[in-house]
């Protein structure tokens, strides 16, 4: 596009690469250099207590699963959505599109204190909970070999199935904003081939337009379960906070560092960080993956 | 990540489709508008409406009694602030981070693409550790204001007599917030002024205009709802960050103290309508940012269809 006279034509290339990087550095990469270098200053034996003790690895298992299930659903239904949005005509449409967006743009907090509201027991949806009591004791019932109530927790806010809640909550836009464009660009045409060649609406459906979408699909879920997996402020009121049950590893590391327990709070980050680090790259894979197959 | 927020981009025409095999049979357009529709109301809707009736449930006496309180009053103005200072930093941050990589060819750039992402790929919880690691009592500069031979000894000399603190201080939820919403404006304007291209930079610089003139004169009025997109994502994310604030603020009443923290302390409270009275301030501001956010979106397609 540019070529080496036009580099010269245009000013500021220096005042803005400089301010640039320097900005970058100050604010993102020396502050996050802090907690490598915190960590690397633990011995193995000090690092792996930190990270690995039973409470730790129960807030793993909390915000992976509950995370990953959210994310899960949030795919699923975030399809339907964007296919709505796109493909159908109904009276609305242009709030309906635009309320996708409220979750980026409501503050965490408030998500988190208007869920709580809703389910807490005295809630609009107070009733729900008995319901699903109900609905684990009976599960508890037919399949005995599992911890039903353990796993699924018995309420639904202030336990497992309110961290659910929020946090599919939180991720609902992803997925419906990755799709939307993609879904606009398909082209009808091919859909017609695929009809003229003899393939129902469903074949058509199943083996022409899910793979086109498959790329955006994935980079929907594995978006929105990296924002789930950091999530706090939406969390804290409604997940209960219960050690070894219903506690998010960023709230373990803010409770680490109330106890002036700066070591291990940030050895836990860094675990964290790795994770999420590692989200990102697949993300970007899959984006050039995605824009390769769309040849855009 | 944020490329999701982004829907500038978008083509704005919307293929009409008329042949009949491209289309769903009624009831499974029934079923899914129908499925789409509840699945949005009992997820966006429900909550957003529940901020407002809880707000309102002991009357309006007790809903404006919550603005009156000083240190509602602190906090909205810590708030306003903050938000002052961080979307500013970042506008102009977003401008010259555009400028470089759209306008410029060198090495490393999607390495600096990546590493403006970073942030959003960060905890907020962990956005403000690092903060406090930095600037906190146990952190570096708690180091250096204890240390025996400074570099400097003039600048530790300063820090101490000042009793300069960033961290449970408003500067440090400046930083906060700075960090958690850097992306926001370079990545609404880097897509955008990478479509537009360089020819009529070049024009005018051909033509005589110095850099600034043709910053202020081609540039800007070309990017201008891109950025505007930009401003009030960042500004709505500035004005309810709660994770990271909360880390780097040490909860003093009254000093240093965002919304969001007022709201979660009189949650905890129990002073349940209070909490969701200054909450649904905080909704109103996300659901003016939606409105705005669609006005934009329109007049871009209507600008370019």
């Amino acid at each position: 596009m540019s070529t080496r006279t036009a580099r010269s034509i245009l000013p500021g290339f220096g005042l803005s690469l400089g301010f640039t990087i320097t900005y970058l550095s100050l604010i993102v990469l020396l502050p996050l250099s802090a907690a490598f270098i915190k960590t690397s200053g633990m011995t193995w034996a000090e690092f792996v207590d930190a990270v690995a003790s039973p409470r730790v690895l129960a807030s793993y298992r909390v915000s992976f699963g509950i995370s990953f299930l959210a994310a899960t659903v949030n795919a699923f239904f975030g399809l339907i959505v964007a296919w709505v949005l796109v493909r159908y005509k109904f009276p609305g449409k242009r709030i309906v599109d635009a309320l996708v967006d409220l979750p980026f743009a409501l503050p965490t907090a408030v998500a988190g204190i208007a869920l709580t509201a809703i389910y807490a027991r005295n809630g609009f949806l107070g009733f729900l909970e008995p319901v699903w009591a109900g609905g684990v004791a009976q599960l508890g019932a037919w399949f005995p070999w599992g911890n039903w109530a353990e796993w699924l927790g018995l309420k639904i806010a202030f336990d497992r199935p309110g961290i659910f809640i929020a946090l599919t909550f939180i991720g609902l836009p992803f997925v419906v904003r990755t799709l939307q464009p993609v879904l606009e660009e398909l082209e009808p045409e091919l859909e017609e081939a695929s009809s003229t060649l003899g393939a129902t609406r469903w074949q058509t459906i199943r083996k022409v337009i899910f793979p086109e979408l498959l790329p955006a699909l994935i980079t929907g879920f594995a978006m929105a379960f990296a924002r789930a997996l950091g999530e706090y402020g939406s969390v804290v009121f409604i997940a209960g906070n219960m050690p070894m049950h219903s506690e998010i590893t960023p709230l373990l590391i803010i409770t680490k560092l109330e106890q002036y327990d700066y070591r291990g709070a940030t050895a836990i980050a860094s675990v964290l960080l790795v994770a999420s680090f590692v989200l990102l790259l697949i993300i970007n894979l899959l984006q050039k993956w995605s824009r390769r197959h769309h040849k855009i | 990540m944020a490329s999701v927020v982004s829907h500038l981009q978008k083509s704005g025409s919307s293929r009409a489709h008329a042949s009949s095999v491209t289309q769903d049979a009624p009831w499974v357009r029934w079923t899914l508008t129908t499925v789409a529709l509840l699945f949005l109301g009992s997820f966006i809707l429900l909550p957003l409406g529940a901020v407002f009736a809880e707000a309102l449930r002991k009357g309006w006496g007790v809903f404006f009694a919550a603005f009156t309180d000083p240190d509602a009053v602190a906090a909205i103005k810590l708030t306003l602030i903050t938000t002052a200072i961080a979307v500013p930093s970042n506008v102009l941050f977003g401008v010259a981070a555009a400028w470089c990589i759209t306008k410029f060819q060198f090495r490393g750039k999607s390495v600096l693409l990546t590493l403006i992402d970073l942030p959003f790929a960060v905890s907020p919880v962990i956005a403000g550790l690092i903060f406090v690691l930095v600037f906190g009592l146990q952190g570096w500069m708690g180091h250096y204001q204890n240390a025996e031979n400074p570099w400097f000894p003039w600048l530790q000399q300063w820090l101490v007599d000042k009793d300069f603190k960033i961290i449970f201080a408003t500067p440090g939820i400046i930083l906060a917030t700075i960090f958690v919403t850097f992306p926001f404006v370079a990545r609404e304007l880097i897509p955008l002024m990478q479509a537009q291209g360089t020819d009529e930079e070049y024009a005018a610089v051909t033509l005589g205009a110095n850099g600034w003139q043709t910053f202020w004169r081609v540039t800007l009025p070309n990017i201008k709802w891109g950025l505007f997109y930009g401003v009030i994502l960042c500004n709505a994310r500035a004005m309810g960050e709660f994770g990271a604030v909360s880390v780097v603020s040490g909860h003093i009443r009254g000093e240093t103290n965002t919304m969001p923290l007022h709201v979660e302390i009189l949650y905890n409270e129990y002073q349940f309508s209070a909490a969701f009275a200054v909450a649904s301030l905080l909704a109103l501001l996300a659901i003016v940012t939606l409105v705005l956010k669609s006005l934009v979106e329109w007049a871009h397609t209507r600008s370019n269809g």
